[in-house]
């Protein structure tokens, strides 16, 4: 049993701290969250172009670098703790997923190598409803001759506004929950779609929303299980859980990291403000939600790499997600809220980044299902029993 | 990373899980599960016998050198015994005290005459041991021990006065280890000496504490005048404090897999119960229930974090946190036992106090964020050494 990083793992976070330290500073993050893009080319081009780091999860074969979950995790975390704002987790932990688990090989072929080459992609389930599980999926897909026409809207669109590509999920007509599900890829310019920015509170990460008006899809955009793809589906949005909970760690993480140094320069009474025991245990609580989190986000990030090998503890998948999830979703909030609390006044300025990371808590805790969402996920199958209406 | 034992150590499990199925039952069926925290005072005398059947299997102190009569084995197998000795119900280990800290410490910073004499009594499961380290005012300021030894030039022996409290299985064991100020002005962590006692003796005298269970596992230990042979001081006088923390490194680890075995089995017993009695249809309870489950998940995960690291000397933050983290889970899982049971929940198996499983459990895990270093300690201990905030004023 080697439950720690490798030296190699080791590397690939620290070259991730190093670059994003340098590139993600505060006032970096600042300038691309003010923009209705929401990040900077240019720096969306050092990424693909010079720390290649798009490619890290797509198999060689497709011109990537074929490296796993836990090394994908060790770099989210990294992002999450520097507020990156780029369309990497729409890109890499969505839409590279999906081709990866739901793609046919011809698709495959087609979409991974662009984006290797920088193209941008994402994914879109969730209607107005606003929900994480097959009920949230209301576009409507019709047959027309080997492919569909969808009608309908998608909303909460991670980077929608954005994407070059979009793989998206709809039901066949009066079906529900996780019947008659089919997935797609196609480009975001195709004729019908409209997109518009939804400005957010958490400005640095970017939602969008998509009306679908009689776009028609041909049976080269279909991915697999067509008509029955809930469970591939399930499966990205699982192994994007898993994703989404390593940003979360790497906010908390540092959540605790800049309330502790604030705390030893304060002086109040003359002393620093971190000699005093209410305030100790304050911050001790939240070593224990980071450290919690971090067991969570890497056993949930070795179970992915099963899930996606195809190995024994893959079946684990969901569980590990939701567990992530729901403590992970849970530590973060607790953590930048703790947080702003113990920075007192300066908490509350728009100066002090803290605000920021109190903001990025919040909605990655929506996105895909928060904590009560994955608990009641989890009580379903412990307790074998339908959930509670 | 790489999640699995290796084949190996598979090897060793089954081998454990075998002898364990061969052995854990006839007359050891009724001690199955028996005689854990909170019921350390139940069949006494079938654990002593259990623990003759184990070392008759080898299966005692596992984790000692060959060269002691242990078995020798790696920290992973270690874990993979008490994994597997947890699985099958195996009772609450009554000479564990002497196994994993009496032991490792007399083979660490015992002489040779101390390792010869009180080695094989713990090996063979004949000779318990209780810990004598807690009094009345020496608790989370542990250094504030006021039990004196001193040494009398006639008798050629060390004469030890005072008092000891919190000692589990003293009026069980034929030895105790006893931490007691040498130097008669010294404070702090100087001026202690570390003794190996026996208890039988007129100087000493153990007095059970009623818990609020209703129940006794600890007691009080008086000292009057009791003798230690010249030889049975561990380690120089003085070097009492260095003897005691060493001791505390020794187990590094290797029973948490094991102590989550018994967290699974108390969550799954709640869970049926849930099912049965209808409180899993009770949003609110579903979302307890699950919690339970993903901190019990996550501390799993935690443990094998422990379990693999370390080797590069770094701090590790994952060991600082268990503890607190799963006292805290531990309590909180006795008030979600109870309100499963509802109602239930108040009535005993019998009269005058006969608690059913659940109730103990229940009841006996207020004691968990206290014992082996309150839930308030650890924090000052976290923030104090993994976050480098400054120490708290010590008198």
């Amino acid at each position: 049993m080697e439950f720690k990083f490798t030296e190699e793992q080791e590397m690939i976070r620290d070259t991730a701290d190093a670059f994003l330290a340098r590139a993600s500073t505060s006032a970096a993050v600042r300038s691309a969250m003010a923009t209705e893009l929401g990040y900077d080319p240019q720096l969306w081009s050092s990424i693909t172009q010079e720390m290649f780091w798009q490619a890290i999860n797509i198999p060689e074969q497709y011109g990537g670098m074929g490296l796993g979950y836990v090394e994908l995790v060790a770099m989210l975390e990294q992002m999450g703790r520097y507020l990156l704002c780029a369309p990497f987790y729409s890109t890499v932990c969505l839409a590279s997923n999906a081709l990866l688990v739901a793609g046919t090989e011809q698709q495959k072929e087609k979409y991974l190598p662009e984006i290797v080459a920088g193209s941008t992609a994402t994914l879109a389930y969730t209607g107005a409803k606003g929900r994480w599980d097959a009920s949230a999926i209301d576009v409507i897909c019709k047959p027309q001759g080997d492919g569909f026409i969808l009608n309908g809207s998608y909303r909460f669109v991670p980077d929608g506004h954005s994407a070059d590509l979009l793989i998206v999920a709809a039901r066949a007509a009066d079906t529900q929950g996780e019947e008659g599900i089919s997935l797609f890829v196609l480009p975001a310019t195709s004729e019908g779609i409209t997109r518009q920015w939804l400005p957010t509170m958490d400005q640095t990460r970017k939602q969008a929303q998509l009306e679908f008006h009689n776009v028609s899809v041909d049976g080269a955009n279909v991915m697999r299980s067509r008509g029955s793809a809930w469970p591939l589906l399930q499966k990205i949005i699982d192994l994007a859980t898993v994703a989404i909970s390593a940003d979360q760690l790497g906010g908390s993480q540092q959540t605790l990291d800049s309330t502790v140094a604030y705390l030893q320069e304060r002086v109040q009474f003359g002393r620093v403000v971190a000699s005093y025991q209410a305030v100790k245990h304050k911050a001790a609580d939240m070593m224990v939600k980071v450290e919690a989190s971090r067991s969570a986000v890497y056993y949930a990030a070795c179970i992915a790499d099963e899930a996606l090998q195809g190995g024994v503890l893959g079946s684990q998948l969901a569980e590990v997600a939701s567990t992530a999830k729901a403590y992970c979703s849970d530590a973060y909030f607790h953590n930048a809220g703790t947080a702003i609390q113990l920075h007192g006044g300066v908490g509350f300025t728009a100066e002090y980044d803290i605000q920021l990371y109190f903001k990025r808590a919040k909605s990655t805790e929506t996105f895909l299902g928060d904590g009560t969402f994955h608990r009641e996920r989890l009580a379903c199958i412990l307790l074998d029993v339908e959930a509670v209406a | 990373m790489k999640l699995s034992f290796s084949t190996e150590d598979e090897q060793f499990r089954n081998e454990v899980a075998a002898w364990l199925a061969d052995n854990l039952c006839g007359e050891f069926e009724q001690i199955r599960h028996r005689g854990g925290p909170g019921d350390e005072h139940m069949f006494v005398h079938e654990r002593i016998a259990w623990e003759r059947q184990l070392h008759a299997g080898g299966w005692t102190c596992v984790g000692w050198p060959k060269e002691f009569g242990g078995r020798g084995v790696s920290i992973e197998q270690q874990v993979v015994f008490h994994e597997e000795y947890a699985r099958a119900g195996g009772p609450g280990r009554i000479g564990h005290i002497g196994e994993t800290l009496a032991g490792p410490t007399i083979i660490a910073f015992g002489s040779e005459e101390q390792k010869q004499r009180f080695l094989p009594g713990i090996l063979r499961g004949e000779q318990l041991w209780c810990q004598g380290y807690s009094e009345p005012a020496a608790g989370s300021d542990l250094a504030n021990i006021r039990t004196r030894a001193r040494f009398c030039e006639e008798s050629g022996q060390w004469k030890i006065s005072g008092q000891k409290v919190w000692t589990s299985l003293a009026h069980e064991s034929q030895f105790c280890f006893v931490l007691a100020r040498t130097e008669a002005e010294s404070v702090g962590h100087k001026g202690l000496g570390f003794f190996l006692m026996e208890m039988d003796q007129p100087g000493i005298k153990v007095v059970p504490i009623e818990q609020l269970t209703g129940t006794s596992e600890f007691n009080e230990v008086f000292f009057d005048e009791a003798v230690c042979g010249a030889q049975d001081i561990v380690g120089k006088p003085g070097d009492g404090w260095k003897v005691a923390m060493g001791l505390l490194g020794f187990e590094r680890g290797v029973s948490t897999l094991g102590q989550q075995m018994l967290f699974k089995n108390e969550f799954e017993e709640i869970v049926r119960l849930a099912k049965k009695n209808g409180a899993a249809q009770s949003g609110a309870i579903r979302q307890r229930i699950s919690d339970a489950y993903v901190g019990l998940q996550i501390m799993r995960a935690n443990s094998m974090r422990m379990l693999s690291g370390g080797g590069n000397g770094e701090l590790q933050k994952e060991a600082m946190i268990y503890k607190l983290y799963w006292a805290t889970w531990h309590r909180n899982l006795g008030k979600l036992a109870m309100d499963v049971l509802g109602a239930e929940s108040e009535v005993l198996d019998g009269a005058p106090y006969e608690l059913n499983r659940l109730q103990s459990m229940y009841l006996f895990t207020r004691s968990d964020t206290i014992y082996g270093g309150t839930n308030q300690i650890q924090r000052n201990i976290i923030a104090e050494r993994a976050l480098g905030m400054p120490r708290e004023p010590r008198g």
